[in-house]
């Protein structure tokens, strides 16, 4: 199973408090997944496990990726397995600019894979740069800007988004990248990401809302809630989730009192 | 000839210390007139202890004023060639100048700004060719009575550099000096700077040494005398050896409608005392200091800015941001002073502390003395850790923790350095900062 991320039975604790209660998915290559469910049910809690965040601590279960267990790899390790996580609160670096920053990560995998790389020849940095910036609508004096210092919510989601396009990972998860966007935004936004998107590549697509699975068709859509993947189908369960809203799980799934 | 390579020494600052110091001088009366007055005040002047406010964090009981050598006569030896290639002719600079062993042993400057008036040139060949420029200026701005360390200066300084440039001449290159050391185990210089109405220019000053050097003490003395209209960027890199005391007293006096920007960068040095200060006595005077210091293993650095603001209508803005690995210390005391009369004063003082290691340790205190009533003066004051959400960010790109560390240090500084008007001091500067973080340097995009 090289060519997927495989989630089994997660159970993570954050503060003491259990946050996933047994999380079982598996996203493939060439895959789109949607991972829905009301605000509090532990979907960025998973997205940040899975990027290896050092607050949340594992008390269970295992990730697989590439033939191996990631949950005890550093952040950085990580990524050089191909995985990439746009965070749903980008966070600022003052005084890095976006081009320094993207230089410093490509220069970081190629050491990775080859301890003599020299890094990349900087005509070559640039042209790759202003590609993928059009490629995002983006001007070129994004790139001298200091990382999310100062951007709006748009820009530092688009700022996630061209990250993604330079870095080009194999499983990618976006956390509510479609949150804090108008309607033009989201629909800028999962442009990019369609372009981005191969055969060669996973997406977990984590969003509270429908609204950005009118422009990114997911193969497979989940219900999380309390903790656990409720529910699981086709892209036709994102339509009766935008009808029913999230009450129905409440009923359905809520925990049971304890005496 | 061979008297030339005697060295006579003679330590500490007693009569016959003096005494034979004076022996060693051929200089005019007016000179040794002052050395004499400056003497007698260092004689009434204790050496500073714990008790005197300004001292209280930085201790130099260990330092033995005793055992100082204070008089050294000799032809020094041939300046290392690291040295020499920072100052030596080169397309981008005006003029450079080498002061190495307290001997001047390199110097050139531009010919045609150097028929205008322009003067720059050792303090000893400037007290005997230029007299009428430096006597009015010399101990004008940093006064013998400002401290102990001013005043043994004043006493026993050997030489220096003096900068002159005349009315509303524009130096359109940097001019470039260094302060090297390698033999000497005391340095008295100072640096005079006359900035006459209407000119501009920039001077960058390097104090160098190695830390394979060990021990030695540095006591330095900066005035800076800007007049209307004039304008002054002066960059200073204190790069000494880890194991100097480094004492200075800075000071800047800017006149009527003048800018001075003045970048301090402080990375080497054991113990570093010093007090930078800027007058602004003209209506309309500005002033930005701005300062990237990054210390390690037990450095300690402690410095006192002083905004004094003695005329109506005047800025100053301060920046000094600090960076503190293993044990390293630091203490930074800031004081806006808004003199009575000085109306409409705008004054900012900001002291931003990262702290990357659990035993190092930062003092931040900012003072306002305030006796106009019409005027806007601002402080703020940051101690802080590297992030765990900015390095947890950088990482699940695929940086290592070195690296983000780096990154995260580098920004820290990045408004500061992008102060610095000249790119080769800017990749100068990084390359030390990366040296210190132990990750090696990458080209500049």
């Amino acid at each position: 199973m090289e060519d997927a991320l495989i989630i089994r039975d997660l159970h993570v604790r954050v503060e003491g408090k259990p946050v996933l209660r047994g999380v079982d998915l598996t996203v493939r290559k060439g895959e789109i997944h949607a991972m829905m469910g009301p605000n509090g049910s532990g979907k960025t809690t998973l997205a940040y496990v899975l990027m290896g965040h050092p607050a949340y601590s594992v008390d269970q279960g295992e990730v697989l990726w590439k033939g191996q267990n990631i949950l005890e790899l550093p952040p950085d390790e990580r990524a050089h397995l191909g995985l990439f996580l746009a965070f749903q609160y980008p966070v600022a670096v003052p005084g890095v600019t976006v081009a320094n920053f993207l230089r410093a990560a490509l220069n970081e995998r190629r050491k990775r894979l080859n301890p003599e790389d020299k890094g990349i020849p900087i005509p070559e940095f640039r042209k790759l740069l202003r590609e993928k910036l059009a490629l995002l609508g983006l001007e070129d004096s994004f790139a001298a800007r200091y990382v999310n210092d100062g951007f709006s919510g748009g820009e530092k989601k688009r700022l996630e988004i061209l990250q993604m396009a330079v870095l080009q990972p194999e499983m990618a998860i976006l956390d509510e990248t479609d949150s804090g966007l108008d309607i033009d935004g989201v629909r800028t936004v999962a442009e990019g990401i369609n372009r981005i998107f191969n055969p060669n590549m996973g997406i977990l697509l984590i969003t509270h809302y429908q609204r950005i699975l009118n422009y990114i068709k997911p193969h497979f859509v989940h219900v999380m809630y309390n903790g656990r993947v409720v529910a699981s189908g086709g892209p036709e369960l994102a339509l009766e989730l935008e009808e029913k809203g999230y009450e129905w799980l409440r009923e359905q799934f809520a925990e049971q009192p304890t005496s | 000839m061979a008297e030339a390579h005697l060295v006579r020494e003679a330590r500490g600052i007693g009569p016959e210390a003096f005494e034979a110091f004076l022996g060693t001088r051929e200089e005019p009366e007016w000179l040794r007139q002052a050395r004499q007055e400056a003497w007698q005040i260092l004689r009434e002047t204790p050496k500073p202890g714990p008790d005197d406010e300004a001292w209280r964090r930085t201790d130099i009981r260990a330092l033995s004023i005793e055992d100082l050598v204070t008089v050294m006569v000799g032809d020094g030896v041939t300046p290392p060639e690291e040295m020499r290639q920072i100052v030596e002719r080169q397309d981008d600079l005006a003029g450079g100048l080498l002061l190495f062993d307290g001997q001047p042993a390199l110097r050139w400057v531009d010919e045609r700004l150097e028929r205008r008036g322009l003067i720059f040139t050792d303090l000893l060949t400037a007290v005997r060719e230029h007299q009428d420029q430096v006597a009015p200026y010399l101990d004008q701005v940093v006064r013998p009575g400002d401290g102990f360390f001013a005043a043994m200066n004043a006493a026993f300084w050997r030489n220096g550099i003096f900068l002159y440039v005349p009315r509303d001449l524009e130096i359109p290159l940097p001019l470039r000096a260094v302060i090297g050391l390698q033999g000497a185990p005391t340095d008295f210089s100072r640096i005079l700077i006359v900035v006459e109405p209407g000119a501009q220019v920039t001077f960058i000053d390097e104090r160098l040494a190695d830390d394979a050097m060990g021990a030695a003490f540095h006591n330095g003395i900066v005035e800076i005398h800007l007049k209307e209209n004039a304008r002054l960027t002066y960059i200073a890199l204190q790069n000494w050896g880890r194991y100097m005391w480094n004492f200075t007293h800075e000071r800047a006096s800017v006149d009527r409608d003048s800018t001075l920007d003045w970048v301090v960068v402080g990375m080497g040095a054991g113990v570093t005392k010093t007090f930078l200060e800027v007058d602004l006595v003209g209506r309309g005077a500005t002033a930005y200091m701005s300062g990237v210091f990054f210390f390690d293993g037990q450095q300690h650095a402690d410095y006192d800015t002083e905004q004094d603001h003695i005329a109506p209508h005047t800025k100053s803005d301060l920046l000094y941001k600090v960076a503190l690995k293993d044990r390293a210390r630091s203490v930074w005391q800031g004081m806006i002073r808004a003199h009575p009369g000085a109306q409409k004063t705008d004054a900012y003082q900001a002291n931003r502390n990262l702290i990357l290691s659990p035993h190092a340790r930062a003092d931040s205190i900012p003072g306002l003395e305030i006796m106009a009533n019409d005027l806007r003066c601002t402080h703020g004051a940051t101690v802080g850790q590297i992030n765990e959400e900015e390095l947890f960010y950088l990482m699940s790109r695929g940086l290592s923790r070195a690296v983000a560390t780096r990154l995260i240090v580098e920004g820290f500084f990045a408004p500061v350095l992008d102060r610095i008007p000249v790119p080769d001091i800017r990749r100068q500067v990084d390359a030390i900062i990366h040296r210190k973080l132990g990750v090696p340097s990458e080209e500049e995009f």
